[in-house]
């Protein structure tokens, strides 16, 4: 039968009359008007009596998986949530003011807590605001639900009103993602998202769940963890090393003259940090961290060495670069770590442990690869290895100890002012450390403030240094603080932001007040997207484009938000106005003034090689 | 090897650069995948090797005899170390239960190509001659137009389609290869419960 023009477009447009297809999709459409939704015609003296629908399914799922704060958004088509929401005041709910802080906020709470974060947005611009943390948690491979809402299943593809395929949009960045139709699927589904998410290498899992999911009447039942993991063929984690690998680790680890230990983040997602020193002691040999690595060890620790990588400190990339074995764990030889691969470690045979296959031999070739969980490995290996008496070492660890006190000693740190007079920011961030006794939480942000954190602040537990490391996303830290804040309120919680990633996402003041989280801002103004100062003024010939950056009167900004605040523009100033935000019963910010010509050093321009570092830049006072 | 640093030797004597992963002699591999039979996961594996920079050469899908599981024979170029990430990457999904290399397997290829070629009263006889002579098949006759079938190894394809060129093409399709080791070895089998 051949259609004429006009025929073509109306039957494509519309489904057949009367079949079930065309009753969705009115059904569908007169939901997006939210017209006769189904429980909103229930008056709320009487929800007890209401039916069980899909969002109530979602709220007993999490409550069975131990959410206690969710960070969340809401918009048309997840309103069915907020809904009942009111039912399940065990709940907590924190209405962010941007999904991005709410991504943000649940990362925090991860990764303070080492429980999955929960964060929740509409369909949409709610879901693509949630895109960036999404992408921040999976770079750390931090363990987060994120949930959003979805138009009707049946105007799913139509370019219904704020739909956007947010699952093919979070698919590369996600552990596994999810599209709930049916809410008969949701205790599966959400109870498969967690253990995902939580288990292996952590990683976000995204649940994306149309709006007639969530007001559909359902009798579902919520599955057996042992369901859950049968259910799921194709994810069982690889928990021991195998036992010949770690034979062949034990054999070069007792022939190594000069070995470092490279310990990273999956030490603190395995909660390792007692079998890493067991580990280090047993052998007498430095262990150096990576950025997400912090924590692992207590700096005070005597086998602590330190912080490697672009902006480690001299004295550990030196120690890598000689060393005749690197034992790597639960790291990735991300490029800031290695720098140029080339000519990284040249002496090192390497021996690397990792929870996840894929990341051994992916960035560096090694000579035994170790696939297992950091805590069980290392239980387990420590009896294996010879251990190595003090004395053995004694040569080693003392010219270790003399490159640390001559990298330490060096003048691109230590006083309070620059030599423009104005105060030098790693001073303030000593201080910090100092006046928490170094047991609060630090978050910080991207850029020189980051990096003057993770150098100087002084790291005794893990989990107490929160860092957006492998997406490197600007506007972290005053969120994440707010979940870790509320994920561990017995610490301090300190977010150190620079002025340009403070703007990013300052609008989180707000949830700071209304929700109480007591977060203290230590605000680096420089005036300056200081490391693209910095890049500029190394590698781009002092060419500054762009790299000048206004701001507010933080002050004010400050208290139109109801936050008390200090303003610090000399080393004087510093201690006492981090005793004010640590007086106050709230949040509270420091807008600390400090030089905008300061660099962090030493630095190893990218592409070069870890022997290629840059430590002074003109001549200091 | 000695374990001096690096500032205490002269330059000469400096160590051999660090080999990279991937460096290596490029060559065609087949990786045999089981994938749980779901929505969506041919792109989440085929967004997976755009993601991560390998070039697919042909892609194969389809179910097999048991229910929730299908199969992909993914055909790339790289060289062994660049394929073992490709297969550990593959890993991650969940969806993926078992991926296997086998290239240095002994292994039955096969691929199947149609082909169009375009034919006049003239040739038509020396066309479909050279169809069967070249073990293909004739699928479909037109007027100004045949179809012809071919199945085989990929290079027997190749082949084929070199001989019935200089006729014209008008169309051309191909599967992209499927493979099985050969033997009693399985890997549906292989898959853990
Ligand atoms: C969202 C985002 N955009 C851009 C960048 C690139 N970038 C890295 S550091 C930096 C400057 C950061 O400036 P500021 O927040 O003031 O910190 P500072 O370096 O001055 O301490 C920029 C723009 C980024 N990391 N994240
Ligand atoms: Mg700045």
């Amino acid at each position: 039968m051949t259609l004429t023009k006009g025929d073509r477009a109306r039957r494509s447009h519309m489904p057949a009359e009367g079949t079930e297809h065309a009753a969705a999709v009115e059904r569908a459409q007169r939901e997006m008007l939210h017209e006769g939704s189904a429980s909103s015609s229930v008056p709320a003296g009487e929800r007890a009596a209401r039916p069980r629908i899909g969002a109530d399914v979602l709220c007993e799922a999490l409550l069975r998986q131990g959410v206690e704060v969710m960070f969340s958004y809401p918009g048309g088509v997840i309103l069915p949530l907020y809904d009942i929401l009111g039912d399940y005041p065990q709940l907590r709910h924190v209405l962010v003011r941007h999904e991005q802080g709410g991504a943000h906020a649940a990362d925090g709470y991860a990764r303070a807590t080492g429980k999955v974060g929960v964060c929740v947005g509409t369909s949409g611009p709610g879901a693509t605001n949630l895109v960036t943390g999404i992408g921040t948690a999976m770079l750390d491979s931090i363990p987060m639900v994120a949930i959003t809402g979805n138009v009707p299943s049946a105007l799913i593809g139509k370019d219904a009103f704020q739909e956007i395929d947010i699952n093919g949009i979070t698919l590369p960045m996600t552990k596994h993602n999810y599209l709930v139709r049916d809410a008969n699927e949701l205790p599966r589904v959400i109870a498969e998202a967690f253990h995902i998410a939580r288990s292996g290498r952590p990683g976000p899992v995204h649940v994306d769940i149309t709006k007639d999911a969530l007001q559909q009447e359902t009798a579902a039942t919520h599955p057996s963890d042992e369901e859950v993991v049968a259910g799921l063929p194709g994810f069982r984690p690889t928990m021991d090393g195998n036992y010949k690998q770690l034979k062949v680790a034990a054999a070069e680890l007792a022939a190594a003259e000069r070995p470092v230990i490279l310990a990273g983040h999956g030490i603190l997602h395995a909660g390792a940090e007692a079998e890493l020193q067991a580990f280090a002691e047993r052998i007498n040999a430095p262990i150096a961290w990576t950025l997400l690595g912090i924590g692992a060890i207590d700096e005070r620790h005597p086998l602590a060495y330190g912080f490697m990588g672009m902006h480690g400190w001299k004295h550990v990339n030196r120690a890598i670069q000689s060393a005749d074995l690197l034992f790597a764990v639960g790291m990735r030889f991300d490029d800031r770590v290695t720098g140029n691969v080339r000519t990284y470690a040249p002496y090192a045979r390497i021996i690397h442990v990792d929870i996840d296959p894929a990341e051994i031999g992916k960035n560096v070739a090694v000579e035994v690869p170790i696939v297992g969980d950091a805590k069980r490995v290392l239980a387990t290996l420590t009896p294996m290895v010879e251990a190595v008496p003090a004395e053995r070492r004694a040569p080693y660890l003392e010219q270790l100890a003399e490159w640390k006190r001559e990298s330490e000693g060096s003048s691109w740190h230590g006083s309070g002012a620059w030599r423009d007079g104005m105060l030098s920011a790693d001073y303030v961030v000593e201080r910090i450390g100092e006046l928490t006794d170094h047991e609060g939480i630090y978050v910080g942000d991207v850029g020189q403030n980051q990096m003057w954190l993770a150098r100087y602040a002084g790291f005794r537990h893990p989990n107490t240094h929160l860092s957006s490391g492998g997406l490197g996303t600007m506007g972290y830290a005053v969120p994440a603080a707010m979940g870790a804040a509320l994920g561990v309120p017995e610490r301090e919680v300190w977010a150190i932001v620079g002025d340009g990633g403070f703007q990013m996402t300052s609008q989180e003041l707000m949830t700071l007040v209304q929700d109480e989280i007591p977060v203290k801002i230590a605000l680096f103004d420089n005036k300056k997207l200081g490391m693209i100062r910095q890049w500029q003024e190394i590698i781009y010939a002092g060419n500054f484009h762009s790299a000048h950056l206004m701001g507010p009167d933080y002050l004010k900004l400050a208290e139109a938000y109801g936050i008390p605040s200090i303003k610090a523009s000399t080393p004087a100033d510093v201690d006492e106005a981090i005793r004010f935000a640590q007086a106050v019963d709230g949040p509270a910010l420091v807008w600390f003034e400090i030089t905008g010509e300061q660099n962090v050093f030493p630095m190893m321009p990218a592409g070069k090689g870890l022997s290629d570092l840059i430590e002074e830049w003109g001549t200091p006072e | 090897m000695s374990a001096e640093g690096n500032a205490a030797r002269p330059a000469h004597t400096a160590p051999p650069p660090r080999s990279l992963p991937g460096g290596g002699e490029r060559r065609l591999h087949r990786l045999v995948a089981i994938v749980a039979d779901r929505p969506g996961v041919l792109n989440r594996v085929s967004s997976l090797m755009r993601a991560r920079n390998f070039n697919i050469d042909s892609l194969a899908v389809s179910r097999t005899d048991r229910e929730g599981f299908s199969r992909m024979t993914i055909s790339l170029h790289g060289d062994d170390i660049a394929v073992e990430q490709a297969a550990k990457q593959l890993y991650r999904l969940i969806d993926v239960l078992k991926v296997q290399d086998v290239t240095a397997e002994p292994t039955v290829e096969h691929e199947l190509a149609l082909i169009k070629l375009r034919v006049t009263e003239a040739n038509r006889g020396e066309i479909l001659k050279v169809i069967e002579l070249a073990r293909g098949r004739v699928l479909d006759v037109a007027p100004d137009a045949v179809i012809a079938e071919v199945s085989g190894s990929e290079a027997e394809v190749d082949a084929f389609v070199a001989v019935v060129r200089g006729f014209g093409i008008k169309e051309l399709v191909r599967t992209g290869a499927v493979v099985m080791a050969r033997g009693a070895g399985s890997i549906e089998e292989a898959v853990k419960k």
